[in-house]
């Protein structure tokens, strides 16, 4: 059985395709996905050839939080709980922006749902506008490098902490880069009952400007050089990072993606290249993340 | 057996009766105390094989019905005003996803300026969304629409979304006797729920779909067949409601007076009591005048107002809401079942944003258009001279 199934649309090398097969075989197809507008649903759900071998529904852009707390509370009001878990897959600006109010409320209620972020930084679907994910300095259509401006500005919303704050019994940061721990951190939340997020570093070969072949390497450079933290925090509690043997300087992730290029031409591109890295650092510190 | 309740409360008991699954609840009002009444009977567990959950907004509360009914529960809300405008983007998907989620809208008037009261203006703007829309005049009516409402949602050639509207505060707050429904009439009316489709991870489907240009339109097709068949399922239902309880509040629309009047005048929801008292004290004077009620606003049963004013030289519609740039949308509806009859029309926009509407008003626009005083087209009721500030 086919959970996620080829022949779906998305781009070859699409970060998220990669995540979300991971995330179905880890479940072992028992589940039941709510998925908000963005490219997962154009991708695979178009009429006549939807990829879904799992109960899908896709309804808006900013409620899947609430469609997903929505079917689960069905399940438990019909008896049917054993059927599956539910789950979200939700892009960076459905989960951070729009659809932040519905998942604040799931999070709250405390819903038995595996919230999970499709991570790749901007709204890719509609050609690569900033989300509050894009991380700073990214040169997006709505945030494009110019000649007093380099991209974005500030930095990533902490997505993380603020699922933290909600005191979900499990948060988690994974990257495509590793799928064998994908598939722990989902079969570990699929087991905790309550709320669980999930967000899933997930390159965009089209926003990012990277080669199809790249997406792997990209995001595990992420990884590498701290701006992406592996992280993993029960009931509060931080209780795992993936550490970082040699730390890689952010020039490294930046250079081989178009979004960066302008950072590198450009007379104050050192500077914001210079905050990247203080981004790097901070996060290094706050996770301990070095060896 | 009779009670004396206010409107929420009769709202309520109706909705226990039909056995939900899942109830999402989110404060305004004047609904506020429909979703406190049902909390009650869920905090003291009265409410079986029902889960009750408070959202984060009627924006949640309609999402988590959607999800809800999705996954095959019979789903209930309760909402209007501002809350309605925010459910609208949930609510219309919900119609294109062919999901029988029943709500009843307390009308309320819409900001700004901000008013709690009620006129019909919130309803109006979800007229073209895919939602079947009645409106009741008392909260008996109201108390019976409940179960019937699911029933009609729920029949699998129609499958949408049921809106509910009663007037706020007129009837919410309203305390009036109710003939409570009991289980058992309830349990012979309203089968369980039993979805075609429904979400299951032993027959896995793809609901909410993507639909590109060339089979979007088949979609709205089936969608306005379904409202269509809706009218015919409706006035059987109607009719089987009559026939269970003994409680027959007509069909689409409700004539009164019609075959001889020479004004007709069109109303809908709680407003309808005092039109119909004025114009029975009118005949009593000899004035040819009729009423004609119309429960059904969605689908909009035009043959069979066409056929109730077909008689009448002029018409008299009372609107609680106005489509700015043009005229009344009830007016508008009635003058579109109309055409080829070209009867002189008349329509007043009254009791907006909560203003009352004294009988004296109503007697005076009536005498005023039946001996021809009033110039044809749209009209506000009773305006006070103001300033405008911004010319």
């Amino acid at each position: 059985m086919t959970y996620f199934a080829s022949g779906h649309g998305a781009c070859p090398g699409c970060g998220l395709a990669i995540a979300v097969r991971n995330v179905l075989d880890a479940l072992e197809g028992k589940c039941f996905v709510a998925n908000s507008t963005g490219c997962l649903e154009i991708i695979s759900s178009q009429y006549e050839r939807s990829a879904w071998g799992v109960p899908y529904i896709h309804s808006l852009f900013e409620n899947a939080g609430a469609v997903a707390a929505g079917i689960e509370l069905a399940l438990k009001a019909l008896k049917r709980t054993d059927e599956g878990k539910v789950v979200v897959f939700a892009g960076d600006g459905a989960t951070a922006d729009i659809g932040i109010g519905t998942l604040s409320g799931m999070m709250d209620r405390n819903h038995d749902v595996i919230y999970i972020c499709l991570d790749n930084e901007a709204y890719q679907n509609t050609g690569n506008q900033q989300s509050g994910l894009t991380p700073m300095g990214s040169n997006t259509t709505t945030t494009p490098a110019g000649a007093i401006m380099l991209g974005k500005t500030g930095r990533k919303k902490d997505m993380i902490s603020i699922a933290v704050a909600h005191g979900l019994p499990y948060v988690a940061s994974a990257s495509v880069a590793f799928h064998a721990d994908i598939r722990r951190k989902v079969k570990k939340a699929a087991e905790i009952e309550g709320a669980k997020y999930i967000q899933i570093h997930t390159p965009c070969v089209t926003g990012w400007g990277i080669d199809g072949k790249q997406t792997i390497t990209s995001a595990k450079l992420a990884y590498e050089t701290a701006l992406y933290p592996i992280v993993e925090f029960e009931n509060g509690e931080l209780t795992r990072v993936r550490k970082i043997k040699e730390r890689k300087p952010v020039e490294e992730y930046l250079k081989i993606q178009r979004r960066f290029r302008h950072l590198f031409k450009h007379p104050r591109g050192q500077e914001i290249i210079n905050l990247i890295q203080k981004i790097a650092d901070e996060n290094a510190k706050k996770y301990n993340l070095d060896l | 057996m009779k009670k004396v309740v206010r409107g929420f409360y009769s709202i309520a008991h109706a909705v226990k009766l039909c056995k939900p699954n899942v109830i999402a609840a989110y404060p305004i009002t004047p609904q506020t105390e429909i979703v406190e009444n049902l909390a009650k009977m869920y905090s003291n567990g009265e409410l079986e094989g029902c889960e009750y959950v408070t959202a984060e907004s009627e924006f949640g509360a309609a999402s988590i019905l959607v999800g809800a009914s999705a996954a095959g529960a019979r789903t209930f809300t309760a909402t209007c005003s501002q809350g309605l405008i925010l459910m609208s983007e949930v609510l219309l998907n919900a119609a294109g996803m062919r999901l029988p989620i029943v709500l009843v809208n307390t009308n309320r008037a819409l900001s700004a300026p901000l008013s709690i009261w009620n006129d019909h203006q919130d309803s109006m703007v979800l007229r073209d969304g895919g939602l079947i829309q009645i409106h009741v005049e008392t909260n008996q009516e109201a108390h019976d629409m409940v179960p019937l409402a699911f029933k009609v949602a729920e029949n699998s050639k129609v499958m949408l979304p049921f809106m509910i509207n009663m007037d706020g505060f007129k009837l919410t707050h309203a305390y009036e006797p109710v003939d409570l429904l009991d289980q058992d009439t309830v349990d012979s009316f309203l089968p369980p729920y039993n979805p075609p489709v429904y979400m299951t991870t032993k027959n896995p489907l793809t609901f909410g779909c993507y639909a590109p240009p060339h089979c979007y339109t088949e979609f709205r097709v089936v969608m306005q067949r379904a409202m269509m068949r809706a009218l015919d399922v409706l006035e059987e239902t109607y009719r089987e409601w009559a026939e269970v309880t003994g409680r027959d509040w007509g069909g689409h629309v409700v004539g009164e007076f019609l075959d001889d009047a020479e004004l007709a005048i069109v109303s809908m929801g709680s407003l309808t009591g005092m039109v119909r008292d004025v114009v029975k004290e009118l005949r009593k004077n000899g004035v040819k005048v009729g009423l004609l009620k119309i429960r059904t606003f969605r689908p909009f049963p035009a043959k069979q107002v066409k056929e109730a004013l077909k008689n009448a030289n002029k018409i008299l519609v009372f609107e609680r809401a106005v489509s700015f740039g043009y005229e009344g949308p009830v007016g508008i509806e009635v003058k579109s079942a109309l055409f080829g009859l070209n009867p002189e029309f008349y329509s007043f926009a009254v009791g907006l944003g909560g203003r009352d509407v004294p009988r004296e008003e109503l007697m005076k626009i009536i005498t005023d258009v039946y001996e021809g005083k009033v110039e044809q087209g749209f009209h506000f009721g009773t305006v006070k001279e103001f300033e405008e500030v911004i010319v």
